[in-house]
């Protein structure tokens, strides 16, 4: 909970990891590349002083965890959403059972969920029966550019992800996060492209998919399902930082999904450890629309709410605490507050 | 003299020609954006490094541009051998065997190619287009005070002179569309005139495209700065030409 004038804020970081990316769990040169490209996000994103040296990004642990997110950063309960990424780590990048363990260690703070590849076919729709039996399965988390041997990618819409996403119906598995990435088989056309989504989530309405990085590098075309499917959600994580960066872009990001697809699919992330909830939520509270962005209305204290955690909240059947609700029936219409 | 002239005259085609590279999903040359590592120029011909924001960068892309810049670099006259490379890339050795090898994307990249980038560079050609329309729309917007509505049948002879116009015309030009006075400014991707009702949703989806690119531009300069160290980002050109 963070409070601030006054107002209460429930938080829940809907997209965070445990990884190990140390050089004794990377398989090759493309582990190191990796957590390098994670590295420069950080360090080009973050506000100098909460800035990690490079050790320790690479491998932080479970104390280090609990501390910046539920000590340090304001949150009430947080979402894991792992990348595997089996061909350039030997464990994994992230740790499952060590998540998996600190979550049942902490199960009003924590949601754990896993993910699948439909590369896998029939014995990895084995694997997610036991998994969603095992973990307790709410969500998955959908990396299209995984790498796997020959295959750098996967489409949403191809026959045995289909078969999966009705597996994940059977088994009440309702959220699916989905993060794009560079790569996808064919290389011809745009890895970032959401068509696939977008026609998954009209073939599947009781599903809700939960669209990382809003989309990111491709905002307009995320906007643009978003607007016509009910059931697609954005998740900030990576757009959250350009908060403290570039907030003109910020305002712009927020000002687009609020006119697009409005304050109740919005969800906050840290992205952690990418970056560290604290600040984020700090800087999102005090954020405001720069005055002479006029084409964008003001943000609403309600919105603010909404976005940083009674919509994952929602998603996701957390029990807030009666004082962080928003009365009944509050939200667009409340009048903005400037901060 | 004379042959010291015509080397820095060639050096200064090289950058040219580099120039005219654009990175697709930037809409921006790669000389701004700062892709370009080094250029050495020697008796027998020219060594180009390229370099990305990230290791992961999508490696189409990263084929799209490299092969772009081999083909301009071989357009300049006298220039020799031509070699170009991609630093630091997951793909490096792929694509700059495949470059080396003159094998095309299909031939680089094997059973991940389909057929060819033609439609990648096309689709970020429209939005590009879309962008630089919106950009001309919304400047004329603002200066006259009016609407959309109230500008039915605005064609590119309403737009003012400048370089917004310029940078219009050319992607009208990349995808096909006319550039005559009295073409029409709102259209869409194949030139098909919007209707009036339809026009304000159209300018505001291309707002959301030109912030879209935008965005992804001041994030990659960022990252290409955090990643190299180096601000702002510098081509290191060596040329020991004796003569052209």
């Amino acid at each position: 909970m963070y409070e601030k004038n006054g107002e209460k804020y429930y938080i829940c970081d809907a997209h965070i990891a445990l990884w190990d990316a140390r050089a004794e769990n990377q398989r090759n040169i493309h582990g190191k590349q990796f957590i390098d490209c994670f590295y420069d996000y950080h360090k080009n994103l973050s506000p100098a002083e909460v800035v990690w040296d490079y050790d320790t990004y690479t491998y932080y642990g479970e104390q280090r965890l609990l501390k910046d997110l539920f000590e340090d950063g304001y949150v009430d309960h947080a979402i894991f959403q792992p990348a595997i990424l089996s061909d350039f780590y030997k464990r994994g990048f992230g740790q499952t059972e060590d998540a998996l363990a600190l979550t049942r260690a902490h199960p009003d703070k924590l949601t754990y969920n896993h993910a699948w590849d439909p590369r896998h076919e029939e014995a990895g729709l084995e694997q997610l029966r036991k998994d969603a039996d095992r973990m307790g399965l709410k969500g998955v988390k959908l990396y299209t550019a995984e790498w796997n041997g020959d295959s750098r990618g996967w489409k949403l819409d191809s026959l045995w992800s289909r078969r999966y996403l009705e597996e994940c119906l059977k088994l009440g598995i309702k959220n699916i996060h989905v993060h794009k990435g560079p790569t996808i088989r064919p290389l011809d056309r745009d890895a970032f492209d959401v068509a696939d989504i977008d026609q998954v989530a009209t073939d599947y309405t009781e599903l809700n998919f939960i669209v990382e990085h809003v989309g990111l590098p491709r905002l307009e075309d995320f906007c643009w399902i978003a607007t016509q499917e009910p059931n697609v959600y954005g998740g900030l994580a990576v757009a959250m930082p350009f908060i403290h960066s570039r907030p003109r872009y910020f305002a712009q990001i927020i000002g687009e999904l609020l006119y697009w697809i409005g304050e109740d699919r919005i969800l906050f992330s840290s992205d952690y450890a990418l970056w560290t909830p604290k600040w984020l939520v700090e800087q999102f509270v005090d954020f405001q629309i720069p005055a002479d962005q006029t084409e964008y209305a003001p943000i609403t204290t309600a919105q603010k709410k909404k976005i940083l955690g009674l919509n994952a909240a929602a998603l996701y059947d957390l029990d807030v605490p009666e004082e962080l609700r928003l009365p009944a029936g509050v939200g667009a219409t409340e009048e903005a507050v400037a901060s | 003299m004379i042959a010291v002239a015509a080397s820095l005259e060639l050096e200064a085609e090289v950058v040219a020609a580099l120039a005219t590279v654009i990175d697709p999903e930037l809409d921006q040359p790669i000389t701004d954006l700062g892709f370009v590592r080094s250029i050495r120029i020697d008796d027998a011909g020219v060594t180009v490094h390229l370099r990305l924001p990230t290791s992961f960068c999508a490696p189409n892309f990263a084929y799209l541009m490299a092969s772009d810049a081999v083909d301009a670099l071989r357009r300049v006259p006298g220039v020799g051998a031509v070699s170009v490379l991609l630093d630091d890339h997951h793909d490096s050795d792929k694509i700059n065997a495949g470059l080396a090898a003159n094998a095309g994307y299909v031939g680089t990249f094997g059973d991940e190619a389909d057929q060819d980038l033609d439609e990648l560079r096309r689709t970020f050609q429209r939005k590009a287009h879309t962008a630089a329309m919106e950009r001309c729309v919304m400047a004329l917007l603002r200066s006259t005070g009016k609407t959309i509505e109230e500008l039915p049948g605005l064609t590119l002879w309403h737009l003012p002179g400048g370089p917004q116009k310029d940078a219009l015309l050319r992607r009208r030009t990349d995808i096909g569309l006319g550039i005559r006075p009295e073409d029409l400014v709102l259209v869409d991707d194949d030139g098909v005139p919007v209707p009036p009702e339809a026009a304000s949703l159209r300018l505001r989806f291309a707002k959301a495209v030109r912030i879209s690119v935008e965005g992804n531009a001041h994030f990659c300069r960022g990252l290409l700065k955090t990643r190299y160290d180096d601000e702002p980002p510098t081509t290191r050109i060596t040329n020991t030409r004796r003569s052209r």
